[in-house]
């Protein structure tokens, strides 16, 4: 089977834009790279039914394989349509987009950007819990003049520690 | 006259609501009842198409009276006529609680009234795919979902929802456009559209070629069914939609992706050429996915990511393609259909009630409304996979398959799951603790709607009216119908496991689907596999 050199560059021009233009910030490009692809996709089909010159309708001089396929015009009709429907759709998006923000542009979704930005530390879940770590409530004594646990101010007290009970005139070192 | 030459009923008799609710677009008690109505009759003729082909088998309709391979075919078999129910019984749901939505908020003549024919069109176009047995059918089939996708994700036209429908049309037409260019690939190299003819035809295609043809597909419905790397879009698009139809896309849609998905690996692809890419797919969706939902404060948003996560489950499923695996895959996307559009339908009425859909604001819902509270933690527990619901089942039978195929990507994929099932589990705990159980006075910005006092202590005739606005009987109704049906699948998940079972076994031999299609005499080809697994 020969193929359409003419119609293969077409359509490879076709893809080469299209994907060019879906690839842009700007609604209207990316509307007219889709209309783009649609149409190098009809040209594909169409390559699939056979190369141009062959009988479209039955005649009966002619041999069977000389026939060109019909099935894939068939194919292009109905994507054709449905092309048409999602363009018309797009253009009232693009539309609608334009009136309420006044520019053809993408816009960004501000609550995937909230949560990128948002730290790892959250209140509620990291924050430190007081640990309660005795099974009875933490005794305070008086030492020294000062108010502190029980179980520092029995630490204190052992021997070696450093904490000497200084004497008038300012012991220790 | 055998029932399943009924089964083109359940795309016209959709399409038929749609063109009826629309010349009744004026009357809105008028088009509830209609969609309603054959909504209802579209679910009992599929029950019946079930119930044909309940002890297996597959039945053929030939439309327009060209045979096959040339005329379109619908193929009815256990697969496709259980995804049939399920989702029409998930639609129906929907149905009726969008339309008590629509009734407490009172929209006469709002854009709102096209929402009846836009979401039969859906539901027409989902029935489409399902039974298609004819790839441009399919293409034809998605297309319609898709079409009255877009304009229900855009339902109002509002900023947020333009802004989000912009990015789900582009990535929805580049996919389509891949799938119509596969389809002109496999045309141009076997002459055939038909999936029966197909599933003989691509076999005798060299590797090369079949190869590209198996991963382009892959790939189109890849973004669809919102597979990792292919899932970004979902969760940017999906939230900002109305309630209802968050719920039905997100049961939905992404399923008609895994279908066609699950028929070009057993049908028209069958074998383990692709199975090793696939599973890691399955196991980067799943484990993406879950990190990506403990990142959200937005409930829906969420809601998205732990969606596009189990997707991860089915597709794990699938490309172990061993009958136990399969068939636990089957299942799986029976149970998640269902629980995770009631998840949806869950945090609308909590949008409701609570006034926003994030944790930040939300607290003490489980004081305020206790029904609420319970419809809310029964799928959320069946999501995590807490026994003994269909969640845990379907996770158990994925895992029994994963340890019988006993190859380490297998027990990766195993081991993933596990750890998947436990950080869904803890994403729904923060929802549930921050929610639910913390009084509300402990959130950072708690909605006014939260702190007023409570309606029994604001003497008054007003009062009463107040709740019923706030929850809608219908709404709340449809929601518990919708949970009722996932703890029933829980219940009667011993014959359901044994006809996914069945419909994995036949899809995996594929010569029921190609000989009701082609005729008994077809000799169905050998399946090779490369390597030595059964």
């Amino acid at each position: 089977m020969s193929i359409n050199l003419t119609l293969l560059i077409v359509m490879g021009a076709l893809y080469a834009c299209g994907i060019y233009l879906i690839l842009e910030r700007s609604l209207t490009r990316v509307l007219l790279g889709l209309m783009l692809l649609a149409n190098a996709t009809n040209l594909l089909i169409l390559a699939t039914g056979g190369y141009a010159g062959l009988a479209p309708l039955y005649s009966k001089d002619i041999a069977a394989q000389d026939y060109n396929d019909p099935l894939p015009q068939a194919l292009i009709l109905t994507s054709i349509v449905i092309s048409f429907a999602v363009t018309a759709f797009m253009l009232g998006i693009i539309y609608r987009t334009w009136v309420l923000a006044r520019q053809d542009e993408i816009q960004d979704d501000i609550e995937d950007r909230r949560v990128a930005e948002t730290p790892s530390f959250d209140a509620e879940d990291d924050a430190e819990i007081p640990a309660e770590t005795s099974e009875f409530p933490v005794a305070t004594v008086m030492a020294g003049g000062r108010e502190m646990s029980a179980e520092s101010a029995a630490a204190e007290e052992k021997p070696g520690s450093k904490n000497v009970a200084p004497g008038p005139e300012g012991g220790g070192k | 006259m055998n029932i399943a030459s009924f089964a083109p009923l359940a795309v016209v008799l959709p399409i038929l609501g749609a063109a009826l609710t629309f010349l009744l677009i004026r009357h809105s008690r008028a088009q509830r009842a209609v969609s309603i109505a054959l909504l209802s009759l579209t679910l009992l003729l599929e029950c019946f198409l079930l119930a044909s082909v309940w002890d297996g088998g597959t039945a053929a309709v030939t439309i327009g009276g060209w045979l096959p391979p040339w005329g379109i075919v619908m193929v009815v078999d256990q697969f496709s006529s259980l995804m049939l129910v399920v989702s029409s019984a998930v639609s129906l749901a929907v149905l009726v609680y969008a339309t008590g939505q629509g009734m407490a908020d009172g929209d006469q003549d709002a854009p709102v009234s096209i929402f009846h024919p836009t979401y039969l069109i859906l539901v027409a176009g989902v029935s489409n795919a399902f039974l298609s047995g004819d790839l441009f059918n399919l293409y034809v089939g998605f297309e319609i979902l898709l079409t009255a996708s877009y304009v229900l994700m855009t339902l109002g036209g509002t900023g947020p929802r333009i802004r989000a429908g912009v990015t789900y049309v582009v990535v929805s037409v580049v996919s389509s456009v891949l799938f119509l260019i596969s389809i002109a690939m496999v045309y141009g190299a076997t002459g055939t559209v038909n999936m029966a003819d197909l599933a003989i035809k691509l076999g005798e295609l060299d590797q090369g070629t079949k190869t590209l043809l198996h991963v382009m597909l892959l790939v189109a419905f890849g973004i669809k069914a919102a597979v990792f790397p292919l899932s970004f879009w979902l969760p940017d698009s999906y939230p900002t939609a109305p309630a209802p139809v968050t719920a039905v896309f997100a049961g939905l849609l992404t399923k008609v992706g895994v279908y066609a998905m699950v028929r070009t690996e057993t049908l028209l692809f069958p074998g383990d050429t692709l199975n090793t890419p696939l599973m890691v797919a399955a196991l980067l969706t799943m484990v993406v996915g879950i990190l990506g939902a403990l990142a959200q404060n937005d409930i829906k948003r969420l809601l998205s990511f732990t969606l596009v996560s189990h997707i991860g489950y089915m597709v794990f499923g699938l490309a172990m393609s061993s009958t136990a695996g399969l068939g636990a895959a089957v299942f799986y996307v029976a149970h998640h259909i269902t629980i995770q559009t009631s998840l949806f339908l869950v945090t609308g009425l909590i949008e409701r009630r609570g006034g926003s859909s994030s944790v930040d604001r939300l607290g003490g819902l489980a004081k305020l409304s206790p029904l609420l509270a319970l419809l809310f933690f029964v799928p959320a527990m069946n999501l995590a996979g807490i026994p003994p619901f269909s969640g845990f089942l379907g996770k158990v039978g994925l895992m029994q398959a994963g340890i019988e195929l006993g190859t380490p990507l297998a027990y990766a994929l195993v081991i993933g799951g596990v750890v998947t099932s436990l950080l869904t589990l803890l994403a729904i705990a923060r929802v549930w603790n921050r929610a639910f159980w913390r009084s509300p006075s402990d959130a950072e910005h708690p909605d006014p709607v939260l702190l007023a006092p409570p309606l029994a202590a604001v003497a008054g005739p007003g009062a009463k009216r107040n709740t019923v606005t706030l929850l809608p009987r219908t709404m709340v109704g449809s929601t518990l119908g919708l949970v009722v049906l996932g703890v029933a699948l829980t219940v009667f998940a011993g014959p359901l496991f044994t006809v996914s079972d069945q419909a994995a076994e036949d899809m995996l031999d594929r010569s029921s689907y190609i000989q009701a299609v082609l005729g008994e005499d077809t000799t169905v080809p050998m399946v090779l596999t490369s390597g030595g697994g059964k």
